[in-house]
């Protein structure tokens, strides 16, 4: 009887210990929360600058450029997958994956052959796990991704973008990441990056006097000085976006995994109350009837 | 008004600096360019140098390593790769 007790005793009181390991978990993804929006926004201006650079030069030139224009001689599109490093974050890292098959079921439909490209350690062993080949991998810092992350994935899908078809290039570059909308709030998001699908910020024609640009040293080379820039840049925003909404849903599972043990220290400590209660009364019963013997012989 | 301009300085991972200036002066590609206020609309590479901000009361300087520079109805952007790396 008395080794029920201390089997719930020692059930509560790892669980107390791992209840403050959560907590810690869930105060430190808080913490560094704050910091990862402020990257986000303070990234975004140059990444404004540029689309507007581009947007410019796309309208007010007539260039052909592979920024510009549908590659037709290849069927090989890249997908990056941006995911975490580590687990303990929820859904995270499925949804991001999820989202991924399902692009590249989509892709395959179409006819495309996927180039996989990951971020993250999670999406790295989920990929290796199902013998997938990727073109590269990247893991480490998932939770604040540095510019020098950012640009060497950048180079590597510039790239597979400009290289010839034969020699392993690719037509289209798509995205997967997790867009931080709010604390509460974050979806997997797919986006194509090449070629351009929207062009943004530049002054509707027809209001104002229509600015004739002069480019320096052409349209051509300040596409072509862009074009690296831009891809790095994205990419950038997506590893920032990421990491915001990891750390968020990180302080979710944790809080509610802290909220899990507290159930479960109080469903133990019911449990060891009555082991104890049940022991005394077996113990009491055990006394009377021996001096009932006692009283009767 | 300070200035004439209005200028944004920013690198990849941050404002290096905004506000109001009289003139700019970056090192394009195919040299020095200068831009005062009502300049055409001109979008520049730039190449490793330094961009110079200037209004009255005082000059900024910024070393770059490359970027670019777009300039429309006298709204100055200059994205750019600084040439010191910066400390977080």
């Amino acid at each position: 009887m008395a080794g029920q007790q201390r089997v719930y005793k020692a059930r509560i009181k790892s669980t107390q210990s791992l209840k403050k390991i959560f907590r810690a978990m869930e105060l430190i993804a808080a913490s560094r929360i704050g910091k990862a929006r402020d990257r986000v926004t303070a990234a975004a201006p140059y990444a404004k600058a540029l689309t507007r650079a581009i947007s410019a030069v796309a309208t007010h030139s007539s260039v052909d450029h592979p920024l510009t224009s549908e590659r037709t001689d290849t069927n090989r599109v890249a997908v990056l997958v941006v995911s975490a490093d580590r687990g303990m974050a929820g859904a995270y890292s499925a949804n991001a994956i999820r989202e991924a098959e399902r692009l590249r079921e989509r892709l395959q439909r179409e006819g495309k052959e996927v180039v996989q490209y990951a971020v993250g350690r999670r999406a790295v062993s989920y990929f290796n796990f199902r013998h997938r080949e990727m073109a590269g991998q990247w893991t480490g810092g998932s939770d604040a991704p540095s510019l020098e992350t950012a640009r060497e994935i950048g180079e590597a899908l510039y790239e597979a973008f400009i290289a010839p078809a034969d020699e392993g290039g690719v037509s289209e570059l798509h995205i997967v990441y997790t867009h931080f909308t709010s604390m509460v709030s974050q979806e997997p998001r797919v986006i194509r990056l090449l070629p351009l699908e929207i062009v943004e910020g530049v002054a509707e024609p027809g209001e104002d006097v229509e600015p004739l640009y002069e480019f320096e040293p052409s349209p051509e080379a300040v596409l072509d000085a862009a074009l690296p820039r831009y891809i790095e840049v994205r990419v950038y925003n997506c590893l920032l976006q990421s990491a915001a909404s990891e750390l968020a849903n990180r302080q979710r599972a944790m809080n509610t995994a802290v909220s899990n043990a507290e159930d479960i220290i109080r469903q133990y400590t019911r449990l060891a109350n009555s082991a104890r209660q049940a022991e005394i009364t077996q113990e009491i019963s055990e006394i009377v009837s021996g001096a009932d013997a006692l009283a009767a012989s | 008004m300070a200035g004439p301009l209005t200028v944004d300085v920013v690198a990849q991972d941050r404002t290096l600096w905004s506000g109001t200036a009289d003139r700019v002066i970056a090192p394009s590609v195919e040299g020095e360019i200068g831009l005062l206020a009502n300049h055409e609309p001109v979008l520049a590479l730039l190449k490793e140098g330094t961009v110079r901000v200037r209004s009255e009361a005082e000059t900024h300087e910024f070393a770059i390593e490359q970027g670019f520079l777009s300039f429309d109805h006298n709204v100055i952007t200059i994205g750019c790769t600084p040439a010191e790396p910066h400390e977080d």
